[in-house]
């Protein structure tokens, strides 16, 4: 046997073939949309059922609405209890849990396949036969108003709610899909009915069966669980994509006062184009190079040059409108005021004197595209993946084009989308810390004095 | 039908390595996961902190690449990751399987060369990530410092297990780069190592690439195993301010070591107390008569002894005493009468799909490479999945209740609540105020 060569890295080897899961489209006779898996690697089966409304479809006024809806469907079918329906999901095994994100409220349920059709039976009796009773939304609206209450503990939260607000606005996504105190006292059985009625509709959302079966029996267990639902006659609220665009933010640079905090949590960022934007791919490549990953510019510079953060990252936060680009990072409260210098110059780099290099990019796309097999390994990953292509429009060959997508990337395309979405001088700087330690440093910035952020109730 | 198994071929190299392999081809990429017997119960009193702070510095560069870890890997598509805890430190990467080759030179370079790359200034930054680690994980963090206090009141200040793997601010503070030589000797070989390659690779593929990169590595002695006798728990009421809005409770009991008797049936009752809306204790504290807004448990199994704990957060208006009478009810009776048949019936299925689900992926945390090394490490025994799978399944309401009483006695059990700053008052009667940091 011959001596490691440790004068030099091992050169990288091809990668390995692979197949990405084949989808099967099905629609049932009262216009669900039904895709179907084959993903046979151990008898377990997801499901995952995405209607198109989530907090984003809230109504001025009753922001929470959506989440409240999503949490009353498991405290109750007909005579059961929301201890009888856990106990159902207990007797298979189920992993269950629901997601309210910006545009969608997404269902997902994980069982054995032995189990898969009272799973699925179990996920139709919460969409289409939710009980709704008011003593248990006075319950739920009331742990609801608690978890909010504690929200205020947490740095990330408040950090969060504050960037959203003065990014949006006024406008849907400019709130936590959990709401207000203010609005959710005002939340009654009636709006939660009516908001089950219209988001809950069989042409208005996508299950996904992804698992341990041929198509037509995967199929067959959507089917016998929802060929039963009826199509709704409430009209559908207003798409995201032709909402009228959020207002200038209110503020360049705001305080969220967290007395005596050991660091400031720092939120920098300014809204982004939809999910649907033709930039999508240079724009994930921009962001792998900038703060996408461990080896990203601005960790290096926060975390491992200056030792200011356990981790600093960037992230598009996509949606069907217009999303957010953000910069995140909590930092030790004495270099508060140098983080955000480092780090909006890293912004500005990135857009100016010191675009995305070659190097940069190989290593952004092979990161992006070299373990991309990875996100199918588990049934659940392929079942949520293809929701995703659900939620946005995208073709059932998006997984297989994705690599070739991503190679097609250019340095000048990547500069131009710098250029184009991010500018620090647009941007909003939101700081979750101690007044007293950073306030004074935060107003040399170059913004005026830090805008108080209230608590929101 | 029978539950799935998590198979492995084992070869030891001669130098003390032992490597595992597991071939699952369905996705072109191979998990490399390496666990040292290591932890931060391994540390002193007044020194510690230090194996988490050293795990950050092997990511740092060794002598052949000496520079971050992060980059190659990532360039070739790889994920990289590591941790530590109070038993043991892990490092993996998941590569696509061109990739496998880079993976193993640098876990191998850095298992036998790790030191020349190491200098003052990257040590003194990875001091300042760690110090940043702990604010934001557990000083910024609401209740984030409940953990310190626990882990100090449940064992005397000596005993391995009564600090927290992130170490003592202080501690961190003082380490020094001479301290890091002695340590890497002493733990950082081969034959104090578990490798497991798990994915798209063949055995014979497997153990010639560990051989070739690993078997020249120099061996070093086995370290003796921790010992720590200790101490039963002593009844008593502790409280700590901190800034949040509501009261939390906790209440810990000393448990049995990992893969002890009693070990599997106490994670079954703290499910079965306190784990989904089914459970006893969501039952009564959140659901019916509304005393708490959330309620959970866990047990944590750890090499020398584990604890159980469950944690309740105190609605508001509702008083820390009612809580803790209702918990303390509701454990004397899972003490005094176990579970119910249906109770246990629903533990099993769950138990066994949790069992399944968990061999569903390859790398990562908990993934099957994982899990063999823990299996490997632990017991000895890289095949236990389904010894330990039976445990779960031969337990009684017998066994789950004898373990209840044995272990979770009232005069046996402390208590924790952490109030709100200036309502030390809202704590039980003669609590005992804590400071953490």
């Amino acid at each position: 046997m011959t001596a490691v060569d440790r004068s030099r890295l091992p050169a990288i080897g091809p990668d390995g073939a692979f197949r990405f899961p084949a989808i099967a489209r099905h629609r049932l006779a009262n216009g669900l949309d039904v895709r179907t898996v084959e993903h046979r690697a151990l008898p377990v089966v997801t499901l995952v059922l995405l209607v198109r409304d989530g907090l984003g479809s809230d109504p001025a006024g009753r922001e929470g609405l959506a989440a409240i809806t999503a949490d009353m469907l498991d405290e109750g079918t007909g005579a059961a209890s929301a201890i009888d329906i856990s106990d159902r999901m207990a007797r298979i095994g189920a992993d269950y849990d629901i997601d309210i994100r910006d545009d969608a409220t997404v269902l997902t349920l994980t069982t054995l396949s032995r189990f898969a059709d009272r799973g699925a039976g179990l996920l139709a009796d919460l969409v289409l036969r939710p009980s709704l009773r008011e003593e248990d939304l006075v319950r739920v609206r009331t742990q609801r108003i608690n978890r909010l209450a504690q929200l205020k503990d947490s740095p990330a939260a408040r950090g969060e709610q504050a960037f959203l607000g003065v990014v949006y606005g006024d406008h849907p996504y400019g709130h936590l899909a959990i709401g207000r105190a203010s609005s959710l006292r005002e939340l009654t059985i009636s709006d939660v009915t009516a908001f089950h009625a219209a988001a809950f509709q069989p042409g208005r959302a996508t299950l996904v069966v992804a698992g341990d079966g041929t198509h037509a029996e995967l199929l067959a267990v959507a089917e016998r669980a929802f060929g039963a639902w009826r199509a709704g006659t409430a009209l559908p609220g207003i798409a995201p994509e032709a909402r009228p665009a959020p207002p200038s933010p209110s503020t360049r640079l705001g305080l969220v006062h967290r007395d005596q905090a050991a660091q400031s949590v720092l939120t920098i960022g300014q809204l982004a184009p939809p999910r649907s934007t033709p930039d999508y791919a240079p724009l994930i490549m921009l962001n792998a190079a900038l703060g996408g990953q461990f080896v990203s510019r601005v960790n290096l510079k926060l975390r491992e040059e200056k030792g200011y953060t356990y981790g600093a990252r960037t992230g598009f936060d996509w949606r069907r409108g217009a999303g957010t680009f953000t910069l995140e990072a909590s930092v030790e409260t004495r270099v508060t005021r140098d983080a955000v210098v480092d780090a909006l110059a890293e912004l500005e780099a990135v857009r100016g004197d010191r675009p995305v290099s070659g190097a940069e990019l190989d290593l952004a796309r092979a990161s992006l595209t070299r373990g991309y097999s990875r996100n199918f390994e588990t049934a659940g990953q392929v079942a949520r993946s293809v929701s995703q292509l659900a939620l946005y429009d995208l073709p059932d060959t998006y997984f297989e084009q994705f690599v070739s997508t991503m190679d097609a990337v250019t340095e000048a395309d990547v500069a131009r989308v710098a250029r184009q979405y991010l500018d620090p001088a647009l941007m909003t700087t939101v700081v979750v810390g101690d007044r007293a330690a950073v306030a004074a440093g935060l107003g040399t910035l170059g913004f005026g004095v830090p805008t108080e952020l209230g608590l929101e109730d | 039908m029978t539950t799935p198994d998590l198979t492995y071929t084992k070869r030891t190299l001669a130098n003390g390595l032992q490597v595992l392999v597991h071939t699952d081809p369905r996705v072109p990429q191979v998990a490399v996961n390496i666990w040292y017997h290591v932890g931060s119960k391994n540390e002193q009193r007044g020194r510690t902190g230090f194996a988490h702070l050293f795990e950050h510095l092997m990511f740092e560069g060794s002598a052949h690449h000496n520079q971050g870890y992060f980059a190659p890997l990532q360039q070739a598509g790889g994920q990289v990751n590591g941790s530590t805890n109070a038993d043991r430190t892990n490092y993996w990467e998941v590569v696509p399987t061109g990739a496998l080759e880079l993976a193993l030179w640098m876990e191998s370079d850095r298992m036998g060369h790790l030191l020349p790359a190491l200098t003052p200034e990257r040590f003194a930054t990875q001091q300042a990530v760690v110090l940043n680690e702990r604010r934001q994980n557990y000083e910024n963090r609401p209740y984030g410092l409940a953990t310190a206090a626990l882990t100090e009141a449940l064992y005397p200040r000596e005993h391995p297990y009564s600090w927290m793997t992130i170490g003592d601010a202080e501690d961190i503070r003082a380490m020094e780069l001479a301290e890091v030589q002695a340590f890497y000797s002493r733990f950082y070989h081969p034959a104090n190592a578990s490798l497991t390659l798990a994915g798209a690779i063949g055995e014979d593929e497997a153990f010639e690439l560990a051989e070739r990169y690993f078997g020249d590595l120099a061996a070093g002695p086995v370290p003796e195993p921790v010992r720590a006798s200790t101490p039963d728990l002593q009844a008593k009421h502790l409280v700590l301010e901190d800034r949040v809005e509501l009261p939390r409770h906790y209440m810990a009991w000393h448990t049995p070591a990992m893969f002890a008797p009693g070990d599997a049936e106490l994670d079954l009752a703290t499910d079965i107390l306190a784990n989904g809306k089914t459970s006893r204790l969501y039952r009564t504290l959140v659901f019916e008569r509304r005393l708490a807004l959330d309620v959970g448990a866990h047990q944590a199994s750890r090499e020398i002894g584990g604890y159980a704990l469950i944690v309740a957060t105190v609605a508001p208006g509702r008083s820390v005493a009612e809580v803790d009478a209702v918990i303390r009810e509701t454990v004397a009776d899972l003490a005094a009468q176990g579970p119910s048949a249906a109770e246990l019936e629903r533990s099993a299925v769950q138990v066994e799909a949790q069992f399944i689900y968990r061999l569903q992926t390859c790398g990562g945390f908990g993934g099957k490479s994982d899990q063999l090394n823990a299996y490997n490490v632990l017991t000895g025994d890289p095949g236990y999945f389904r010894t330990d799978l039976a445990r779960y399944q031969h337990a009684t309401v017998a066994s789950v209740r004898d373990a209840v009483a044995a272990h979770c006695r009232p005069d046996r059990a402390i208590t924790l609540t952490v109030v709100p700053k200036g309502q030390l008052g809202a704590a039980l009667p003669g609590a005992e105020r804590v400071v953490a940091s």
